[in-house]
């Protein structure tokens, strides 16, 4: 008797798990947002998780953006891939150039009966992460711009006002100079002073649209006069001390002006959160500046998107990219997007949520959070979309290597941009044999 | 002479097949897989794979910036080797004159052998910071502008010191046990036949001490090519950028953080064929001149 009791209850409790298991779709979320960002992302589960009863997501911290996509490839080949997983800009060519990898986000989102519209999101984030013909295969996620800091102090002391084109800084560096401060740093040089000058001054980044239309023979095009002349400036503004460079790791640069020593330093928007508490004296923003004498009369364009993108990997059920589809509505809700902007000023990437952000009236205590959703927002050109090319990592890597050899005397600004051309070209070449 | 026999058995073998499991899953599966995706060009994700022969090499051989890291992964070699032995020697021949007998006071002299390497190569990397490190500040004393992660030159300095520094511990307890073991009467006689200390050492001591010290070549040298990964990798914050790195580096960072599957096979394969001929002439040229007692 009191067998039989315990066996209908261990029964009954086996169903009732079952049961609660699978009212529940569970997904898994692998990201690089780690420390405070992190806790945010967290913060972004739990409430989801909370806000209804049908899935439930597990977001997974794995390393670096570098080692974030490893970990999702090395996964991916084992059959164990998470359902979602976040890809750094640098990296989108990796995962929507191979075939099959990823079910794009605008299919999963309109198979799931949601209504999407790509007009929705802001312009500047729309299509980096989007098809040649204009699909959405990848959610932007956390997304920023590179902006200008400014040393109030420094500014006020040197009596200038932030440069909005290059050819005003050149003309208040003298003064910055002579107030005692390094005029200007920056913190990721291919990034901000390759990749977005091109877009800035709206110029070709590589050829078959910049990469978007095929690897096959896409090349670089920096080996070219303006990008050139760019460097050329900054290592003759180094030679005069109204530059200087600190290494190619980010914090190195970053520290020099949170230590005030720094007039005007070339950051993310999403350093913001950061710098609010690590920074000892009052600061402000400004967008990246541009060449007037590049651009002519109607100023600046807008910049690509930096930060990552969320991916729904394929070889998932139906039910699970449901799922997936679910979070990512609830992500892009405009409540969402507000909250992940404050907390870590990445800009919102809808439209809805940007507006909220006005109307709560949240610039005017903290206009410096505007300012890369502002430059996101500048008039588009033919090249402000982006770029798509394989290997990109190294490509990257390669220019950090040659930037570096140039300002420290090792090469020359026409050699440097050899080398990254000739190499860069014969990464391309070999990315495009891996797809084939 | 009758030779003596045994009969086969097969327990020799399933005591080795562990360790023959171990291997093959853990060496020769990857290396041959290595071998094998070093000739294709690979889409990482393992949808798309192009033959491509010999290409991988040939692009790898004649990058410039190969040739650099190669030619920095030997100089870094001998340097690290080379200080992390000779300052262990001296070391070790300085406490064995004082320390004979004294066994709790040489156990403390160990204990910076338990530092675990990461934890140390944190240190180095604080005490070279520069923004904040104490050796870049006691540089500037003489002139030194000592800019670790901005000049080429000045970051292979502060790898290399730390990387020494690191290994030193080893060293000095394999020194330092290896010149205690050597018997008291033959220093005695070897006092009264000379009367320099030097020489004494160079004639006597040190070739009594060959076993310990080729030992410790092949271990210094094969610390220097690979375990400092973690040094490195520590050292260059995750941006390579135009820091130096060693050839193990450049593998891990086109494969791990490039994806580039097919040309960092190649170079891994590069990699165990010079780790194959350096065995070699290790054992073969080396260990002749070693004197086992």
């Amino acid at each position: 008797m009191k067998l039989r009791l315990l066996l209908a209850a261990t029964t009954a409790a086996f169903v009732g798990y079952s049961a609660s298991a699978s009212a529940e779709t569970k997904i898994q979320w692998w990201h690089a947002m780690g420390g405070q960002l992190g806790e945010t992302v967290n913060q972004i589960a739990a409430d989801f998780n909370a806000s209804q009863n049908e899935v439930e997501i597990t977001p997974v911290y794995k390393g670096t953006y570098e080692e974030t996509l490893t970990a999702g490839i090395a996964a991916f080949r084992a059959g164990g891939q998470p359902n979602i997983l976040q890809v750094f800009d640098a990296g989108a060519a990796t995962v929507i150039g191979a075939k099959g990898a990823v079910l794009p986000v605008q299919d999963l989102l309109e198979g799931a009966g949601a209504d999407f519209n790509i007009e929705d999101y802001i312009s500047g984030v729309r299509y980096f992460y989007a098809d040649s013909a204009g699909k959405m295969i990848g959610m932007p996620f956390n997304s920023s711009a590179p902006i200008m800091y400014y040393n109030t102090e420094a500014l006020e002391k040197a009596g200038v006002e932030a440069p909005t084109t290059w050819e005003e800084f050149e003309a208040i560096a003298p003064k910055l100079k002579e107030a005692g401060y390094i005029a200007l740093v920056q913190s990721h040089l291919p990034w901000e002073f390759t990749e977005n000058f091109l877009s800035r001054n709206n110029l070709q980044f590589a050829t078959n649209n910049n990469g978007y239309d095929g690897a096959v023979d896409t090349k670089l095009l920096v080996n070219a006069e303006p990008l050139k002349m760019m460097f050329t400036k900054l290592s003759d503004w180094k030679k005069e001390g109204f530059f200087e460079w600190y290494g190619t790791g980010w914090g190195d640069n970053q520290t020099p002006f949170e230590q005030g020593k720094v007039a005007l330093w070339v950051g993310s928007s999403g350093s913001f959160g950061g710098l609010q508490k690590s920074a000892t004296m009052p600061f402000g923003a400004v967008p990246l500046p541009c060449w007037a004498s590049i651009v002519g009369e109607g100023g600046c364009y807008q910049s690509f998107i930096g930060g990552a993108a969320l991916f729904a990997m394929s070889g998932k059920s139906d039910e699970e990219n449901a799922a997936t589809a679910k979070f990512f509505e609830y992500m892009t809700s405009p409540e969402v997007q507000l909250m992940w902007h404050k907390e870590t000023g990445y800009v919102p990437i809808t439209n809805a949520a940007y507006e909220a952000a006005k109307s709560e009236g949240y610039y005017d205590e903290t206009p410096q959070a505007e300012v890369g959703i502002e430059q996101l927002n500048m008039k588009a050109g033919e090249w402000t979309r982006g770029y798509r090319m394989g290997f990109y990592v190294q490509i990257r890597d390669i220019m950090n290597r040659e930037y570096g050899k140039l300002f420290t005397g090792e090469t020359t600004v026409d050699a440097a941009f050899e080398a990254i051309e000739s190499e860069g070209n014969q990464l391309l070449e070999r990315f495009a044999k891996t797809g084939s | 002479m009758n030779k003596v026999r045994f009969g086969h058995s097969v327990i020799p073998y399933l005591f080795l097949l562990p360790q023959i499991l171990i291997v093959a899953v853990f060496f020769y599966l990857p290396a041959g897989e290595a071998v094998r995706s070093s000739f294709y060009l690979e889409d990482p994700f393992g949808f798309g794979s192009t033959f491509v022969g010999l290409d991988n090499y040939r692009d790898v051989l004649s990058n410039a910036e190969y040739r650099r890291v190669a030619i920095f992964t030997v100089w870094f070699t001998v340097l690290v080797a080379f200080f992390a032995l000779a300052i262990a020697l001296v070391l070790a021949v300085k406490a064995d004159a004082v320390l004979r007998g004294a066994k709790s006071y040489r156990t403390l002299l160990m204990w910076v052998y338990a530092i675990a390497p990461p934890v140390a190569g944190l240190l180095g990397i604080m005490l070279f910071d520069q923004h904040v490190g104490p050796i870049v500040k006691m540089a500037s004393w003489f002139g030194w502008n000592l800019r670790v992660g901005v000049n080429y030159h000045d970051t292979a300095f502060a790898m290399i010191v730390t990387a020494v520094w690191l290994q030193i511990a080893v060293n000095f307890i394999f020194f330092l046990s290896g010149l205690q073991s050597i018997p008291r009467s033959v220093r005695e006689a070897a006092r009264i036949d000379c009367r320099s200390g030097f020489r004494r050492f160079w004639t006597v001591t040190f070739p009594l001490l060959t076993p310990t010290a080729f030992f410790l070549v092949v271990i210094n040298i094969t610390y220097a090519l690979f375990d400092t990964f973690g040094l490195i990798d520590l050292m260059t914050k995750n941006e390579p950028g135009n820091n130096p790195v060693t050839l193990v580096y450049k593998v891990f960072l086109d494969g791990f953080r490039g994806n580039d599957l097919g040309g960092s096979s190649a170079q891994s394969v590069i990699l165990m064929a010079v780790v194959f001929v350096l065995t070699i002439v290790q054992f073969r040229f080396i260990e002749r001149r070693v004197h086992y007692s």
